[in-house]
Order: C-alpha cells, then structure tokens, then sequence
C-alpha cells in the first residue's frame, strides 16, 4: 500500500501499552509458540491472502489469528473438525515438538540468519543503475509495487538471502543476492516530490534489471 | 478519531466482542493437542511486555553517541556491535544503523506488513502498523513527520528505509546540544523510540 493516498492520518496513542488485550497477548505468543512458527515468509503471505477489504476493515492481531488458524488448519496441524468444535480429537496427530517454558528465552535472544551461501556472483555492483522489474506474481513477494518500473542506485550489496517468493510457497529457500537500492523521491512519484529526498528498499536480483 | 481506549486500532472499528473468546478456544485446543504449552506463552507475553523495548535501543544510542570506537563497530557491523549490549534475537537478525545529521534525517516503515527491530525497539505501536502510516511515509514523509511534530527544513534531506527484506534499521538520532557532561544513563534517557523510528528528532 506504499504511496497510496486516503487511508488516513497516522494517529499515535500516547502511552501506547504493548498489548491493548489479553487476547493480543494471547495471539502474538501463539503465533510464536505454534507448530507453524518455522517460516515467516508463508505467515506473512498467509495474512496477505485475507481479502483487501476484510484486510483494511479488521485489527492487526485479528489478521495474525486469521492466518493463524488458516496455517494451522493448511499444515494439517489441526483439522478442520477440531477447529470447529474447538476439542481435540485423538486420532489426529501431535507429532510436533512444542516450545517448552525454559526454551524460549534462549528462543527469542538466539539470533538467526536468513543470509546464505549462494553459487555465482551478485550480477549487479554497487553505484549500478538498476530497474525494479514490472512483475506482477500472483503469489507473494516482496517487491512493493510502488517501485515496479523505477530506476534506482544499488546502495549496497546485503549477501545472499533466503527469497521470499519461493520460501512463502514451501518451494525452498533458493537465497538471491539481495541489495539496497535507492531511489530518489522525483523518480518514484514526479516532480512534486522533494528534489533530494530519496527511499531505499532491500530489493533481490531476481526484482531488478540493469537500466 | 477516538484512540485513546483499550481494543481501538489504525481505523477506528473495535473488534468483534467473540475474538477473545476464539483466541481462547484456539489456545485450549493446541493445549489439549499438547502442541503449547501455558507457561511458555506467559514466558513469550513477558519477553514481549518486560525484556525488549526502546530502552534497549536508547541505550546503544547512547553508547554510539558517547563511545567514538562503539559508533565505528555500529557502523561496521550493527548486528554483532547491538550484540555486545546483550540484544540480539528474531526481527533483529541483520541490523543496520542509519545516522541523522544537520543535513539529513532517516525515516523508517514497512510498507509490505510490520516489520521492526523487535531487540531493540520492541513491538511496534500500532501506528507504525497502521495503514496511514504505511502508505504515506513513502510519498510524504515530510507531512507524516509534521503531524508527529517535526518540521524539517527543506535544506535537511529525507532518506526514507524501506524494511521490504530481513534488514532492520535503526535511526540514531543527532546527540542534543549541551549534553557533554551527561554520562550514557543520562543520555539514554533523551532518546525516544519514535527518535529511533525517525518520526521525532531529538
């Protein structure tokens, strides 16, 4: 939704506690803690699925638990007879191993990696001329669309990481060499634009062209 | 608009009085699967409300702004230099640190969902989630800051971060004026998360 116009003035809330429920607490920790927790590309394009309107109309956590149990029921995790009736049913499986309580601390500080060793060299250096490709996947990806078409500078080069085009739809990690670029205001929304403002995005290959 | 009580959100529409109720359905249910357990997301609840947050984040501030060779290893390497002060973890994987100056100032957003250096800044407000704010710190970042109170000089450059990958930035504010004497406690006590966004300055 990057650029568009008519959604609103930002409304900051001062005092603003992490959690306004219980059932937000409740539903970030699930979200962490469940079977489905191993790929944070298909969580997120799990929420993107949630229909445009339903998507603006309803809370942020209200989409985590949508997707949630979307997941849960996709990852045959639960079935859907579970999920209706809200009890177990002991012939379905349990075969994954839960969070246990003494776990997650050392969980939450480990900190991960989605940068990869990837064979062959970055096709772009940085200071390079690059244009986001106009592609239009009907799966996920990260490529915002207000960039789609633009010319921008590689600003740096970020290493391979895992593509979330691929990694989203369980078809691997298949890491791309990933650059920021950046593009100046004017070139991305015209002449109205500040004339040295600029906006960088983490872009990989796969999204750009030499221009 | 009213966002001043408990359950409002970016739009202005309270959620259906039955969430709670399905959110605890959903959580007995992986319970009697034996798929959670309680006490570990009580341990996720407090890890969120108590250990991470924007002190963490003032507090590395605070130390580039006092510490010439820290700034150099924030600039070198974000995530291992974060590390040192003890904050590391998930959504802080590959940070960068991006500096403000007289002459340029950082903003940060993530117009694809809610992406946001959990170690530290913790979660993010839900503005910063919101789609106000995600559509229009890309395209008038100057009018979002003024509605936060921040007139920026046309002379003062925007740079603008798009969080589209794993990276996750950091602002570090310009260290006020007439705070030589302070020691890091004191300094990381001026600086705000929403410094750290870039929607303030200092």
């Amino acid at each position: 939704m990057g650029g568009m116009h008519g959604l609103g003035p930002v409304a900051p809330e001062p005092d603003e506690p992490v959690f306004h429920a219980d059932w937000e607490r409740r539903t970030h920790a699930l979200v962490i803690a469940s079977p489905t927790r191993g790929n944070i590309d298909a969580g997120r394009h799990q929420r993107e699925l949630i229909p445009g309107p339903e998507y603006l109309r309803i809370t942020y956590y209200e989409r985590w638990f949508a997707a949630l149990r979307e997941m849960l029921l996709k990852g045959g995790v639960v079935t859907p007879a579970e999920m209706a009736s809200g009890r177990a049913d002991p012939a379905a499986p349990k075969a994954t191993p839960r969070l246990a309580p003494e776990a997650v601390a050392p969980a939450l500080a480990r900190t991960g990696s989605y940068l990869r060793e990837a064979a062959g060299k970055p096709a772009f250096k940085v200071g390079e001329r690059v244009r986001a490709r106009n592609l239009h996947p009907v799966g996920h990806t990260r490529l915002p669309r207000y960039v789609r078409g633009h010319v921008g500078l590689v600003e740096s080069h970020r290493g391979s990481h895992v593509f979330p085009d691929t990694h989203a739809h369980g078809a691997g990690e298949d890491p791309r060499p990933l650059y920021t670029v950046r593009f100046t205001a004017r070139e991305l929304w015209g002449p109205d634009a500040a004339p040295r403002d600029s906006v960088s995005l983490d872009l990989w290959e796969p999204y750009l062209e030499r221009a | 608009m009213a966002h001043d009580h408990p359950g409002d959100h970016d739009h202005g529409q309270a959620p259906p009085a039955d969430i709670a109720l399905r959110v605890k359905a959903l959580e007995s249910l992986l319970v009697e699967k034996g798929l959670v357990d309680p006490a570990a997301l009580d341990a996720i609840v407090d890890h969120f409300e108590h250990r991470v947050g924007p002190r963490n984040g003032a507090r590395v501030v605070a130390r580039a702004w006092s510490d010439a060779t820290y700034l150099e290893r924030l600039r070198g390497d974000a995530t291992v230099a974060i590390a040192e002060l003890g904050y590391s973890g998930g959504q802080g994987e590959h940070m960068v640190a991006v500096e403000n100056t007289p002459t340029l100032h950082n903003l940060v957003v993530c117009t694809l969902c809610s992406c946001y250096p959990w170690p530290v800044l913790g979660l993010p407000p839900v503005w910063y989630k919101s789609a106000p704010y995600r559509s229009r710190a890309v395209i008038d970042p100057r009018g979002v800051l003024a509605e936060f109170g921040t007139e920026l000089p046309a002379d003062v450059e925007v740079r603008v971060w798009d969080s589209t990958a794993e990276i996750r930035y950091l602002v570090i504010p310009e260290r006020p004026a007439g705070t030589d004497a302070l020691d890091e406690a004191a300094l990381a006590a001026l600086v705000t998360r929403d410094g750290m966004i870039g929607t303030a300055r200092l």
